[in-house]
């Protein structure tokens, strides 16, 4: 299976904002679909403890267990169901279904049925979904064939927004377009309501979302142009009535009432949350400024926290109707990553678009996000439509002292506006500091900045449709404070548009793609060297080899050419019929991966530019062009001998798929290491289980002891015998391995009393205890001929009064051997 | 269609005034409604919501409230007086001081034999309805403060009454008070001053439910005097309460120009019991104060500050779309307030306070159809006659020669002789009257101006001849069905022999006048006729009627008329002839007029009504086919007149609804999103 070796896979960065999260039942855990798994974060601390791995697509919905606050169902697109125990991440039954699920609904009325979107049957193709109950049956076995659907509503729309459990499960409401339809179970019947599209009088009367009342028989529903109908009475075709509440000046993205239906929660673009009253619709509380448009809300079964979540892929959790207390941060993905994937060579975290006018900065290692930059340092108005700054270039220097970032704004019909700015990291803040803002650095866009990498030069080149590329250099190191920096050489070629540029690894050698026309420049002297030229197609991307291959130029061209230039004799090397989309250098070795995209899907070569085969290449990757991808170096080096995933020793490669899931390239035994180091980090107790708790927590416990053994000496003393693992043991083991209630009744309520014996005794008898229990579990099943000692049951003075013999003892102490050992297996596996 | 020099005239400054209050008579369908100049208007919704009757105005009568008792119909106001209005003869009945200072509201019980008043005084006075008369019966438990507002629990037991801050509940047969509801008021700076409780509606399960100027709508149960439920729904007033029927809904309007609709709704679907009202829909129709508020079987009626009747209809209550369920706003009255003098070329404006007389613009240019010629002679004001004593005209008339001017009040007729020479103009009153004329309903001069007409009491019409010094009665026309209802049309034929009059039950009447003697009865058609006319050349009459029918007599069209025609929502206020043409008819309403051609075929359902841009596009010899008989043009909007001169040029009078808006005191103010 060497083909298998090398597999694609989402390492973080995936969206956790797709559907909406589900709170459990304690107000600990909250629950997300993220890619292909779901994961579970606490609420208190915000921090991811594990995830719930399984499905083989996009999990499209989380839902808990009606029956079993303790157990969650999930779908996925990849047609199955899935019924997890998420307190210990365990798959406890898979469903397989058939059919690609969009989204799930379950009511505590309907046990044992689910509700399911699915694609028609006979239309599976097209944009046509209905919602089918589908009952899981009841079987032993780890996977289950539940193919019996019955369908409900025709023609739903799949977004999970848009249908809606009513009171008690009575009725479902579903919404769709310009129509509401409502379909009662008892008397299986549908009501169908529709509005008028209000084009005319400026309204956008299409519904977006649905949420019904728990207790009364109202819908809420949200449309387009912001509005809130809440209906009542639509049991009835004609006398059905609706009162209309309007805040949000966007559509309404999403409904949900409080448990209780005292309130109802709606957000939208707006990023605000707002908190209707029930009944006293003019009352309504806000709370503003959650950074981004609202996608989803979810409230906890008891109402005490919220969970929004917004369009940058962040999930925030409110508690009691006014207090962000966590925001769970996932990978930005905005509109789209115009500054390419960068790796930060100081925290060598992944940098780009993040918040609109923000760079973010990403841990690959840890899927967190560590910080936003504020690049355009502007207030983000939060509507559609407007034209804003936004971050469109950046670059970091080698050793990460400087980051140049471009923004522009694109205003149609007006003047294109561009700032070019550059940032000194800081190390007292430890972060960037703005150094210099050019404004209007170029007449038009940028297409291209890099910084040289060579070490005794911070030079940086852009290059811009207006014909030129410049040079810029920090200017003036002798004044007290730091210098600043200016343009140093504008260059050009025959007035043609320079398209893309590349410095060669020890910086003494510049590209600059002129289309069709590839200039090689001196950056010291600014001399034109050579002009290299292969048309047709103008260059659309340039990279020098590195280490023993920095004698080549590659770049790509419009006409599906890869070319590879030997500069030394200025002559090309090979070129090869290729539509490269991207090229990539691994800094760290000779590789440059190449992207192609072949009739609508991308294909992945590695090579060295001196080796005629590549080392790897994968045909049809994902769907869509590749436009983003970068080679991320690792913290510690692989050491496979493996010829096929040697290039993968040094640095990962991570790339953006069309649909903008980060994807990269892992092995078998990355995999393996990966699994067993998280398999450490798993401790049982597992609220709070932070890096830092563990650390801190620890340490913190162990002084809490100490203190408390100094301050209060008589402290063990006075502690009661619950403490005692036998009595633990006891009520934990299962009423019918035990003997009866009566016979241990008197045992039990003695060992409660306080032991009239020192604590040191207590505490010997208990550490000799456990000792035992260890020799125990080695020798199962053995009965235990030191019974003369009999601690677990408390004293030895007082445990002589009841009338026990020695036979009913050692009785006893079977059952309790016995039953440990049981319950250790479990635990094992 | 024929080619028309158009005067568009712009300089009538007719404006509606408030509307004031409102009752509606489920027995009848009748809405009556008072305006702040003190007119009271009857609409009657069966038939089109045509404006059957307008009683006009006082100068020192002011109506806060109105109220029907059985057929007849009862005003209060601030003068401190309660008015019985006379419907027959479209005037008051009597009057009666009550002595309670201003009256704020008048309320009856279902029972139909007590009438109660609120005082400014505190006072809630009982009266007792008599077959001709109403008599002062006696006064409830005297409170501190005004009343402002009344209403009678439908068992007649109980009134819950509006005042400053509070609504008391009295007992009737003790007098006494029985319950003392406390209003909250606003918040804010508001804290300090008194809450208005501008309505009240006692329901039959003894809730009440009160609108406040804090903008409250709350629930009250009316037994214990426990506050159920607040609605916070302005900024500012609620001023006007309406229940349905079967007291299932209430309707509030607000000074911000809103109806705001409450149900009565179970909040589970399937056990009915504990109802509550819940605010649901909000209609918009409004720009100012909405102070009157009707809430019929199948509709919202709703006036106010910006003059204009609004009829909502309630969609749920109607089976299938339908002209019926459609939105309605009536701006301009059903009659004509322009009378043009064809040959003279004069207009002459009624305001409820005086006539003003205006002679039309000249132009010799010549342009392509659509341009705007220029002025020889600008449009000029003659004549301004301001009414003598405090009764609003009612109607006025201007002959076709322009040399006669007659008006009429409730009091009094005047007739005035106009001569005009060039620049000059002299106005003589009429001295001498006849003593049989004292007041009339409608006016109407002869073509020749050699007689008027007056619409009299009881459906009869006064015929009074006219010579250069004097005027003389002549004879009194008398329909021979004995109505008694009021003549609103009145129209005589060109040639001097024929006068058409219609009243309000339909009925028209066809006189000779050569022979002074009826004619005839035209078949009672079931909807009131709106305009009609007497054609020049063939003396057929023209009748169109409320629900948009349009009757030729003497050859009685059969054919049903298109629906877009039949859909439309205003009646038609005007027939008028073209004397060059004589099978073109023009009628107008207030979005259109249309020329009937009756040289060519109706329309049939299926063909396009409104055809004039398809005709443009066809060729000559395509075009004939298509022709139909109505010509529509919709160029100019919001129509108070359209007449044919003598001299082929058409005078089209507008009143464009934003200039009456523009006119209107500025609405409450409201935060408007983004601004």
């Amino acid at each position: 299976m060497v083909e298998m070796e090398i597999r694609m896979v989402h390492r973080g960065g995936s969206k956790i904002n797709f559907r909406e999260p589900v709170i459990t039942h304690d107000s600990r855990f909250l629950l997300c679909a993220a890619g292909e798994s779901v994961n579970v974060y606490s609420t208190s601390t915000e921090e991811y403890v594990h995830d719930l791995q399984g499905h083989t697509d996009l999990v499209t919905g989380v839902v808990l267990n009606p029956s079993n606050h303790l157990q969650v169902y999930s779908c996925s697109a990849d047609g199955t169901v899935r019924l997890w125990d998420f307190t210990d991440a365990i798959l406890i039954k898979t469903f397989i279904i058939g059919y690609p699920i969009y989204s799930i609904y379950v009511s505590e009325k309907h046990g044992g049925v689910v509700f399911l979107v699915v694609p028609m049957a006979n239309y599976k193709s097209s944009e046509l979904f209905q919602l089918v109950a589908v009952h899981l049956p009841h079987s032993g076995d780890q996977e289950v064939e539940a193919r019996e659907l019955s369908a409900v509503l025709c023609d739903v729309s799949p977004h999970p927004g848009a249908a809606s459990f009513g009171r008690e499960g009575e009725y479902i409401a579903a919404v769709k377009g310009l129509q509401l339809e409502v379909f009662f179970f008892k008397k299986q019947k549908s009501y169908r309501f529709s509005l008028k599209s209000g084009m005319k009088k400026g309204a956008k009367n299409a519904f977006t979302c649905v949420s019904c009342h728990p207790k009364e028989d109202c819908i809420a529903t949200g449309h387009e142009d912001g509005k809130i109908r809440m209906w009542r009475n639509f049991n009835q075709k004609k006398e059905y009535t609706y009162s209309t509440l309007h805040w949000h000046h966007g559509a309404v993205n999403t409904l949900c009432f409080t448990p209780e239906g005292t309130n109802l929660l709606s957000g939208g673009i707006e990023s605000v949350l707002v908190h209707w009253h029930y009944t006293q619709e003019n009352q309504k509380d806000f709370l503003p400024r959650l950074g981004a448009a609202i996608t989803h809300i979810a409230v906890s079964p008891d109402g005490s926290l919220f969970s929004t979540s917004h369009s940058d892929n962040k999930i925030t959790i409110i508690q009691s109707c006014v207090k962000v207390s966590a925001v769970i941060q996932g990978l930005v993905k905005g509109d789209g990553v115009w500054t390419n994937l960068i790796i930060d060579p100081r925290s060598k975290a992944l940098v780009l678009n993040g918040k609109p006018g923000h760079l973010q900065f990403y841990s690959l290692h840890r899927d967190k996000q560590l910080y936003n930059l504020d690049i355009v340092q502007q207030e983000y108005i939060h509507e559609e439509g407007l034209d804003q700054f936004e971050v469109v270039k950046a670059a970091f220097d080698a050793r990460g002292d400087w980051l140049a970032t471009v923004e522009e704004r694109r205003k149609k019909g007006a003047e294109l506006e561009i700032n070019l700015k550059l940032w000194a990291y800081d190390k007292l803040t430890q972060s960037f500091v703005l150094n210099t803002t050019v404004t209007t650095p170029h007449e038009d866009r940028i297409t291209a900045m890099f910084f040289s990498p060579s070490p005794e030069t911070t030079m940086l080149v852009t290059t811009s449709l207006d014909g030129h590329f410049k040079a810029w250099l920090l200017a003036d190191h002798s004044d007290a404070n730091e210098g600043f920096w200016a343009c140093d050489f504008v260059g050009g070629y025959h007035l043609l548009k320079p398209g893309c540029c590349s410095f060669s690894a020890d910086g003494s050698l510049l590209s600059v793609g002129f289309q069709e026309v590839v200039t090689v420049w001196s950056p010291a002297s600014w001399e034109l060297l050579t002009t290299l030229s292969q048309p047709p197609g103008a260059i659309r991307d340039l990279c020098f080899g590195r280490l023993s291959c920095s004698k080549y130029l590659l770049g790509a061209s419009t006409k599906n050419q890869l070319c590879c230039w030997n500069l030394l004799t200025c002559s090309l090397e090979w070129s090869t019929p290729m539509d490269v989309s991207l090229l990539q250098t691994d800094p760290l070795s000779e590789n440059i991966a190449a992207f192609c995209s072949q009739s609508g899907s991308s294909d992945l070569f590695v090579f060295k530019p001196s080796e005629p085969r590549p080392l790897y290449s994968q045909k049809a990757l994902c769907t869509g062009k590749v436009q983003h991808a970068v080679f991320a170096p690792r913290d510690q080096m692989l050491e496979s001998c493996e010829e096929r995933t040697q290039w993968l020793n040094r640095s990962q490669l991570y790339f953006f798929t069309q649909h903008m899931d980060l994807l990269t390239f892992s092995t078998k035994t990355e995999e393996d290491r990966l699994l067993a180091s998280s398999k450490q980090l798993m401790v049982d107790d597992s609220v709070a289980v932070t890096p830092f708790y563990l650390l801190l927590g620890k340490h913190r416990g162990q002084q809490l002891e100490k203190q408390e053994a100094l301050t209060n000496p008589m402290a063990e003393r006075t502690q009661l015998p619950q403490g005692s693992i036998a009595i633990k043991e006891l009520l934990h083991t299962p009423a019918h391995v035990l003997p009866s209630a009566s016979f241990l009744c008197a045992m039990f309520v003695r060992s409660l009393l306080i032991s009239s014996s020192s604590a040191r005794e207590e505490k010997e008898h208990e550490e000799g205890e456990m000792e035992r229990e260890k020799e125990e579990e080695d020798s199962e099943g053995e009965a235990d001929p030191r019974l003369g000692e009999s601690a677990a049951w408390g004293p030895p003075e007082e445990f002589g009064a009841p009338a026990l013999t020695k036979a009913q003892e050692r009785e006893l102490r079977k059952v309790k051997t016995f039953d440990h050992s049981w319950l250790s297996s479990l635990l094992d596996c | 269609m024929g080619e028309f020099k158009v005067h568009r005239v712009r300089f009538f400054d007719y404006m509606p005034t408030a509307i004031r209050a409102m009752a509606f008579n489920a027995h009848t369908e009748r809405l009556a409604l008072a305006r702040m100049d003190g007119s009271v208007e009857i609409f009657n919704f069966t038939d089109h919501y045509f404006q059957e009757k307008v009683i006009p105005g006082k100068d020192s009568r002011s109506i806060e409230s109105l109220c029907w008792v059985g057929g007849r119909l009862f005003s209060a106001g601030l003068n401190g007086e309660i008015a019985e209005f006379d419907l027959e003869n479209l005037r008051p009945k009597y009057s009666l001081e009550a002595y309670g200072g201003p009256i704020w509201t008048i309320i009856s019980n279902t029972q139909r034999t007590q009438l109660a008043i609120g005082c400014e005084d505190g006072t809630v006075k009982l009266f007792e309805v008599l077959e001709e008369h109403i008599q002062f019966e006696r006064n409830l438990d005297r409170q501190k403060g005004r009343i402002i507002s009344l209403s009678w629990h439908p068992s007649g037991t109980h009134i819950a009454a509006g005042m400053m801050d509070m609504i008391r509940v009295f007992d009737v047969p003790t007098g006494h008070a029985v319950q003392r509801l406390l209003v909250d008021r606003g918040f804010g700076g508001s804290k300090s001053r008194e809450t208005v409780v501008w309505s009240v509606a006692f329901l039959s399960d003894h809730t009440v439910v009160s609108g406040d100027s804090a903008g409250k709508v709350q629930v009250w149960d009316g037994h214990t005097g426990a506050l159920v439920k607040t609605h916070l729904v302005t900024k500012w007033d609620v001023l006007a309460l309406s229940v349905s029927k079967d007291e299932s809904s209430v309707v509030a309007g607000t000074s911000e120009g809103t109806v705001i609709q409450f149900q009565f709704i179970a909040p589970t679907l399937h056990q009915q019991q504990d109802k509550e009202w819940v605010r649901t829909r909000t209609f918009k129709n409004h720009t100012h104060d909405v102070r009157a508020l009707a809430e019929i079987e199948t509709a919202i009626v709703s006036g106010g500050m910006d003059t204009h009747l609004v009829v909502r209809p309630l969609l749920e209550k109607f089976d299938e779309k339908s002209h019926a369920s459609g939105l309605r706003k009536i701006h301009f009255p059903h009659r004509n307030l322009v009378s043009c003098a064809k040959k003279a070329g004069l207009l002459l404006f009624q305001f409820p306070g005086q006539l003003e007389l205006w002679r039309l613009g000249d132009s010799d240019g010549h342009g392509k159809p659509g341009d705007r010629l220029p002025l020889k002679r600008k449009p000029e004001k003659l004549l301004l006659l301001k009414r003598k004593g405090e009764d609003h005209i009612c109607c006025s008339a201007l002959s076709s020669c322009g040399g006669w001017l007659a008006y009429s009040t409730v009091s009094c007729v005047r007739i005035y002789r106009l001569q005009t020479d060039n620049n000059n103009i002299s106005i003589t009153k009429v001295s001498k009257l006849p003593k049989a004329l004292r007041s009339a309903h409608q006016l109407c001069f002869s073509s020749d101006s050699s007689k008027m007409f007056a619409a009299s009491s009881q459906s009869s019409v006064l015929v009074i001849a006219l010579t250069q010094s004097e005027c003389k009665y002549v004879h009194t026309l008398k329909p021979k069905s004995g109505s008694r209802q009021p003549i609103h049309l009145m129209t005589t034929s060109v040639d001097g022999k024929w006068l058409a009059a219609a009243n309000s039950d339909c009925e028209i009447h066809v006189y000779n006048l050569q022979k002074l003697k009826l004619h005839c009865m035209v078949p009672v058609y079931g909807s009131c006729p709106s305009a009609m006319g007497i054609h020049p050349t063939t003396n057929n009459m023209t009748v169109v009627h409320a629900d948009q029918q349009l009757f030729e007599y003497s050859i009685v069209e059969k054919q049903g008329l298109h629906n877009v025609w039949l859909d439309r929502d205003t009646p038609v206020t005007h027939v008028t002839f073209n004397p060059k043409n004589p099978n073109q008819v023009v009628l107008h309403d207030m979005h259109m007029f249309c020329i009937i051609d009756q040289s060519l075929p109706l329309p049939d359902q299926k063909t396009q009504f409104y055809n004039q841009m398809t005709l443009r596009s066809l060729s000559e010899q395509e075009r004939p086919s298509h022709l139909h008989a109505f010509k529509i043009c919709k160029t100019f909007q919001d129509l108070l007149c359209v007449s044919l001169l003598d001299d082929q040029s058409l005078v089209v009078v507008e009143r464009p609804l934003l200039a009456i808006t523009s006119q209107l005191p500025a609405p409450v103010r409201q935060k408007k999103f983004a601004t």
